[in-house]
């Protein structure tokens, strides 16, 4: 149990040191908030009229969408970090000192976690003023963001061990994005899973991605009408494939990045 | 007294590179131990094994009397490391650095915060205490990084190259520093590039080659098996070099050796600056004005040559 207490404390330690590099340059927290802002209104204005979602406004349909598409790309950050504190010194002072093994890790997805927290409220807001709303109460509307940000803090363990394979942070900067294009695009983020075809419509109605953009628009009242949301058990119960996908996520990458961790810093 | 770092036949691959290769090491309480080596001699992998940041291939180390490898956990309460590159965050401040790492020994939010200000105040950066540290000089960064292997007072510090790359104002800073913290009494292992900061600073000295220890003993008797100090004097007359190799013979220790391309004569001293001041006397009242005159030291280049016949080239790679 100690062990746990003293990775939690050293893990707020190292996300305070996070932090207050976000405090001091602020650029990537900028350039993470336009480009969720740039698809919003692309995809609104662009692609708007161009796609049929029966029963549902397009722009309410596309929100939650880009909301999952947010997180995962902010969890991409994750990535960068951690080649970049690997690069530089501080991880050998940091694995010289009596400290949890996994506080690094832990402070790096829990700030970017908060990183995430504050694009997401400024999505909102911008979704608010291009039309989307919440129509099913607070309490589900809470919901929705909790599992939002659950999933954005599994990916930003997948990414962890991203950013502990690759050898330098430019590597980093393709390798802990390029994946997230089929991922995000491949699923029910921005077009009904009904007008796929039907070689890639199972693959993107199991995607999490969709799972978890399905449970949002179902929580928020974003959903369009009948089959245009998918049809079998992923479209019945995207709450349980989501949440367990997180569960899985977690379950394979915490271990992996530990023990990738331990590696990249022990050559 | 006990040795509070010892290594025996620690060995590090890396494929087929052997980075270090069957090393002893005996560093009593107290003492200091410099390893002084080329770029790629092994200095740094051997710090790395010893402060818990590589495991070793072969051979077993201990600090403090606790085996590395063992209980890499309990070792790392009990040193302070100071790296090549100097481990601090860029984007905090050094009092926010410092006390980071306060936090990270577990000394609690007052305690963290009071030990960062008697740092600062230390190593005089009490200034600079509440600027990102990217804004530091290069021996500030130092000093700042220095502070932060002394956060608990560490009974055993490493130091990698501690003065590397820092100008000559600021490594003598660091020689005052360094000289500080033996005078308290710890335990010291550092590694150099040069001979003058190990004479200065450590008791003990192992030099190290292509991953293996070479030599050993007191920067007193490295130095007598270089034969130590020489005069060198350089002439401008041709006609005069063999009355320069006469002067030159009746002070120094030994027959001297003479060049007559560069009309240049030399010889091995024992009396520092009095072999000098007599030399000048007789030259001076043999009509003889030198071009040069010198007192040679021997450099880590001398120490390589007369021990491997080679000079100590980066040899790159391992570090």
């Amino acid at each position: 149990m100690t062990a746990l207490a003293d990775a939690a404390s050293d893990g707020w330690v190292v996300t305070r040191r996070n932090l207050i590099k976000i405090k001091r340059l602020p650029d990537l927290l900028i350039f993470s908030t336009i480009q969720p802002i740039m698809f919003v209104l692309l995809f609104a204005y662009v692609f708007g009229g161009a796609i049929a979602t029966p029963g549902v406004n397009y722009r309410e349909f596309l929100m939650p969408g880009i909301f999952v598409q947010t997180v995962a790309f902010g969890a991409g950050i994750t990535a960068i970090g951690l080649a970049d504190d690997l690069q530089k010194g501080i991880v050998d002072r940091f694995r010289s000192l009596p400290m949890s093994r996994a506080a690094v890790l832990v402070g790096r997805t829990t700030s970017d976690l908060i990183n995430n927290v504050f694009v997401v409220i400024v999505m909102s807001v911008t979704g608010l003023i291009v039309g989307w709303r919440i129509h099913d109460g607070f309490w589900r509307g809470v919901a929705g963001f909790l599992l939002l940000f659950l999933f954005g803090y599994a990916m930003s363990w997948i990414s962890a061990v991203i950013g502990l394979s690759v050898k330098s942070v430019e590597v980093a900067q393709s390798a802990g994005f390029i994946w997230m294009f089929p991922l995000t695009f491949l699923s029910n983020a921005f077009v009904p899973t009904s007008s796929l075809p039907a070689v890639l419509k199972p693959v993107a109605e199991w995607n999490p991605i969709s799972s978890v953009v399905l449970s949002l628009r179902y929580l928020w009242g974003n959903a369009p009408a009948g089959a245009a949301s998918g049809t079998g058990f992923p479209a019945q119960h995207p709450e349980w494939l989501a949440i367990g996908w997180c569960v899985l996520i977690l379950l394979v990458f915490v271990p992996m990045s530990i023990t990738r961790y331990r590696r990249a810093a022990s050559r | 007294m006990g040795d509070a770092i010892i290594a025996e036949r620690l060995g590090k691959t890396y494929g087929d590179l052997h980075a270090v290769r069957d090393l002893d090491l005996a560093v009593p309480e107290g003492t200091v131990l410099g390893l002084l080596g080329p770029n790629g001699a092994g200095k740094t992998t051997t710090v790395r094994m010893l402060t818990t940041l590589v495991t070793p291939t072969s051979g077993r180390c201990a600090v403090a009397g606790i085996d590395v490898v063992a209980h890499p956990d309990r070792v790392r309460r009990l040193i302070g490391v100071s790296g090549q590159y100097a481990a601090v965050d860029d984007y905090l401040t050094g009092y926010e650095n410092l006390e980071m790492v306060g936090r990270l020994y577990h000394l609690g939010k007052r305690r963290s915060r009071q030990r960062a200000r008697e740092l600062l105040e230390r190593f005089e950066l009490t200034d600079a205490a509440d600027r990102p540290a990217k804004t530091y000089s290069g021996g500030m960064r130092r000093r700042l990084d220095l502070a932060g292997a002394l956060v608990v007072e560490p009974p055993v510090v490493f130091l990698d190259e501690p003065t590397t790359g820092l100008d000559p104002r600021s490594r003598l800073g660091m020689w005052d520093v360094i000289g500080e913290l033996v005078k308290a009494g710890s335990t010291l292992l550092l590694t150099t590039q040069y001979l003058e900061e190990a004479d200065r600073l450590c008791d003990d000295i192992v030099v190290m080659d292509h991953g293996r220890a070479i030599a050993r003993g007191t920067a007193a008797r490295l130095k007598a098996q270089l034969g130590g100090e020489r005069l060198a004097v350089a002439v401008g007359d041709a006609e005069e070099v063999a009355t320069a190799a006469e002067v030159l013979r009746e002070v120094g220790v030994d027959e001297p050796d003479v060049d007559p391309v560069t009309r240049s004569v030399s010889v091995p001293i024992d009396r520092g600056t009095a072999a000098l001041v007599e030399a000048v006397r007789k030259l001076d009242a043999a009509a003889i004005t030198p071009t040069e005159i010198e007192i040679r030291k021997p450099t880590l280049d001398d120490v390589f040559l007369t021990l491997t016949g080679q000079p100590a080239e980066d040899q790159g790679g391992t570090e």
